[in-house]
């Protein structure tokens, strides 16, 4: 590492008088921390305002929803809480993620009764608002974060760069930048500590998880990956591609056979783990397992910018076909979405491939699956945001068409300053003066000028959606029309991404052959 | 450590170990002082942003309150006005700012201009607006600073230093937060400054002089500007001429406190223009204390009033004491004589701006 340019005794370099703080040869722990402690104050200042539902009696939203299962978790016996009880009504919020979840709320429900009993009260706390639960409440979330999601990021990045992913070292000294990128995910600080949700926990452990696969502990990272499927089976939408790559690797082990059962061990000891209480019998199981998988909900609810919602403008699939064959034709075309990219891994698997294919097979099931939220984009843009220093171009503009998609979400949240702040600093950051995004792909003038259509597009739309009232015979237009554009723009990325992964097998990485001083 | 030839201005990277990354990265330059001083403006801003829906202190009311009084009435009542308890207490400058800013304020919540104000609590739309204004008028910290950026190679100061004016804490806790308007006059203050480092002591006398007429807080600077003026600008150089500049200083600082001050003078109402700027009926002391010389004389009073009680005498204990919190005209100081106001004001540091 270079040494830091101590310019207290000369006069400073006239070339690099406009040095922003962190372009300096500054030690990495500190730079790393900084990094960290802005991020955590974003989060902070997005928690001051308003989260989903609030004041909407009698429903609320998410934040009423968490709430609720704290107050269950609390005082119910496990065994209660999946089933429709007295003191559980599966109909006010019913628990919907699996144990791990359950688990987490319990720990925070016992943290919030120690300072605040009524916000967790059994039966009497429904629909609790207050400031000081607001703060208990946010606080909960961003511990949760700071102990979960911000040490995965750390480890992420620091074997990101120990092992140079995609073989040559040219990309090293963008690591601040890449662990902005990563901690600044716009959407996941408006849902998590706006919106109030704990996607953080199942994102932080699955970042984890392939912050283990990229430095070589597939075990830690089968274990950690499991949790994230215990705390939100959403998470499974990453199963494919940890699958896949762990199975190519396994391939070419010496003993596959004793690798796949080391790993087969250790997710099914998680699981076991974490599903003890409902161990015992089957009914018990199944309990849990039905409240996971509302199939009866519908293929498609709200305006998501996946495959269904949107093709439902011309067929209308609900009206065609029942829930069975609605079931396997979402799970077929799932599969075959994410088939070529997995195929790809169980052939070559390598540390690059891996996170393409993350982005991959979580885009497929974001665009096919059944009972996608629009909240789902968070799961392909995680691995978006790791490739960031690689596709530059495709982690910006996948990410502004991303929140571009939660807009409708966001303003009927109230969040919309937040939004506006986020999405500002987002793009400071991404632009940043002497910063990254230069590098990667070029673009071609000719493509610019076709991708800035529906730019200006969704810019006209931000403001039209607040001010213009949509007419009286499509409610839902702009709606519509915001899906419609984000799920354009979502086809052309995921082929892109699938083609870029399959082209890693036909043009392998240059290998770096300057040696370090 | 081998001297790097740098063909294009380069910043150092961390974990760069050697210069073999210039070829396959697109030329990134470093970025000019007046592009990062902007990004980290616009970053500042962005969080500002963020700080709308925070604490509001009673500051804001304040503020709401002058901003409807400079629309609503005459210049003649801006003064005498007593319609709520937050009087105008800042020099006419400041008012005729607030005026500017009540000039869009119909647009955006008729209530905002209404006198006296009404008791409901703010909409969102006038907060936004309120909080929006301090944002637009931290423009002109900006102007300066980029102004200061400009000679900051010369004069080698490092450029972070003038960064971490846009993303002062205190000043974002103070004026995005809590509520008031110090951003624009801090960089009044640095205007004035770049002009005495540019040598135009003129200009940064008059500036000067329209600061004071804006916040007369910066009153505690005027005897170190009077002092480097008359020194720098109007001696060494023979008495015909530096008698010439001193008039002609005098003149530009006279020009802009009549500019400030001239129809309240033509009113008759100096006297209570005074009275409202420098209220010393409030004590020596705000309701909270500041951290200077004074606080040895209130744990002095403290002190001898439990050793006094302890020994028998009868000592009482005042309403406007100062661990309560309240402040009032009565003394409020049980042992120790009451700070003669008059006698003292040039050490006045009340901590309230």
């Amino acid at each position: 590492m270079a040494k830091p340019k101590k310019s207290r005794n000369s006069a400073p370099d006239p070339s690099v008088a406009a040095r922003l703080p962190w372009q300096p040869s500054a030690p990495p722990l500190a730079t790393a921390l900084l990094i960290s402690f802005a991020a955590l104050l974003l989060r902070a200042l997005v928690s001051v305002g308003p989260y989903s539902g609030q004041g909407a009696a009698p429903k609320f939203g998410d934040y009423e929803a968490q709430r609720h299962w704290m107050e269950l978790t609390l005082h119910l016996p496990s065994s209660d809480w999946y089933r429709n009880t007295s003191d559980n009504d599966l109909a006010h919020w019913g628990l919907d993620y699996p144990p791990l979840s359950a688990y987490q709320s319990r720990l925070h429900a016992h943290l919030i009764n120690a300072s605040l009993p009524d916000a967790v009260a059994l039966r009497s706390s429904r629909g609790f608002e207050s400031q000081e639960s607001k703060l208990l409440m946010r606080w909960t979330v961003l511990s949760s974060d700071l102990i979960l999601f911000f040490p995965a990021a750390l480890w992420f990045v620091w074997a990101y760069m120990k092992d140079g992913v995609g073989g040559s070292g040219e990309r090293r000294e963008g690591w601040t930048w890449l662990l902005a990128m990563v901690l600044l995910n716009p959407c996941l600080v408006l849902i998590d500590h706006g919106h109030f949700q704990y996607n953080c926990i199942s994102l932080g452990l699955t970042l984890g998880a392939i912050a283990g696969i990229l430095s070589r502990n597939e075990l830690v990272a089968a274990a950690l990956f499991s949790l994230a499927i215990n705390h939100k089976q959403m998470s499974m939408y990453f199963a494919p591609a940890f699958f896949g790559h762990l199975l190519g690797k396994c391939l070419k082990r010496k003993y596959p056979i004793v690798e796949i059962m080391k790993l087969g061990f250790v997710v099914l000891g998680t699981f076991a783990l974490v599903w003890w209480p409902y161990l015992h019998s089957y009914e018990a199981a199944m309990q849990v397992i039905s409240r996971l998988a509302p199939f009866e909900r519908g293929i498609y609810e709200d305006y998501v910018a996946n495959f269904w919602c949107t093709t439902s403008v011309l067929i209308k699939w609900k009206r065609l076909y029942a829930i069975k064959p609605l079931k396997l034709m979402s799970l077929s075309a799932t599969i075959l979405a994410f088939l070529p990219s997995f195929i790809q891994q169980v052939k070559s698997p390598s540390n690059l491939g891996f996170l393409y294919s993350l982005l991959n097979s979580s885009f497929s099931f974001y665009l096919f699956s059944y009972q996608v939220h629009e909240k789902s984009i968070l799961l392909p843009l995680l691995p978006a945001s790791l490739l960031a220093l690689h596709e530059p171009h495709l982690h910006g503009w996948f990410t502004y068409y991303a929140l571009f998609s939660m807009y409708p979400l966001i303003c009927r949240d109230q969040l919309l300053l937040q939004y506006i702040s986020v999405l500002g600093l987002f793009v400071l950051i991404y632009y940043s003066p002497g910063g990254n995004y230069g590098k990667g792909m070029k673009i071609s003038s000719g493509t610019m000028a076709v991708l800035s259509l529906p730019l200006l597009c969704s810019i006209l739309l931000h403001t039209v959606y607040l001010q213009i009232e949509p007419p009286k015979r499509y409610p839902f237009l702009f709606d519509a029309l915001i899906m419609f554009i984000c799920f354009s723009q979502f086809i052309i990325l995921t082929l892109y991404t699938n083609y870029k992964q399959w082209m890693l097998d036909f043009h392998p990485r240059p290998v770096g052959s300057k040696k370090d001083l | 450590r081998p001297q790097r030839a740098q063909t294009t201005p380069h910043p150092v990277r961390p974990l760069q170990i050697s210069n073999w990354t210039t070829a396959p990265m697109a030329a990134t330059s470093s970025p000019s002082t007046a592009a990062a001083a902007m990004w980290a403006f616009a970053a500042a801003a962005c969080v500002k942003l963020l700080l709308v829906p925070t604490y509001r202190s009673t500051d804001f009311d304040v503020h709401r309150y002058w901003l409807a009084l400079t629309h609503a009435l005459p210049a003649r009542q801006w003064y005498t006005d007593a319609s709520s308890e937050w009087t105008l207490d800042y020099p006419p400058f400041f008012a005729y700012f607030s005026r500017l800013l009540s000039l869009p304020a119909p647009f955006v919540d008729a209530s905002l201009v209404d006198i006296p104000v009404p008791a409901a609590p703010p909409s969102s739309a006038y907060i936004l607006y309120l909080r929006l204004t301090v944002a637009f008028s931290d423009l002109l910290l900006l102007a300066s600073i980029l102004l200061l950026a400009r000679d900051a190679r010369r004069r080698q100061r490092p450029f972070l230093a003038l960064l971490l004016v846009l993303w002062s804490p205190a000043l974002l806790i103070v004026d995005h937060i809590h509520f008031q308007y110090n951003g624009f006059l801090m960089g009044l203050l640095l205007l004035s400054l770049h002009f005495l480092e540019q040598g135009k002591d003129l200009a940064g006398g008059v500036v000067f002089a329209a600061l004071l007429c804006s916040k007369h807080l910066f009153l505690v600077a005027a005897p170190v500007y009077f002092v480097y003026l008359f020194r720098h600008y109007c001696c060494g150089r023979g008495l015909a001429r530096g008698l010439g500049r001193l008039v002609l200083m005098g003149a530009g600082v006279v020009a802009v406190f009549a500019m400030a001050f001239a129809p309240f003078v033509y009113y008759g109402q100096m006297q209570q223009l005074l009275s409202r700027l420098f209220p010393f009926g409030r004590g020596l002391f705000h309701a909270y204390w500041a951290p200077n010389f004074w606080v040895f004389y209130i744990v002095l009073d403290k002190i001898l009033a439990f050793l006094l009680r302890r020994l028998g005498f009868s000592i009482e204990i005042p309403e406007a004491s100062f661990t309560r919190g309240l402040v009032g005209d009565s003394s409020p100081f049980s042992v120790l004589p009451k700070v003669l106001s008059r006698l003292l004001s040039p050490f006045y540091p009340r901590e309230e701006c």
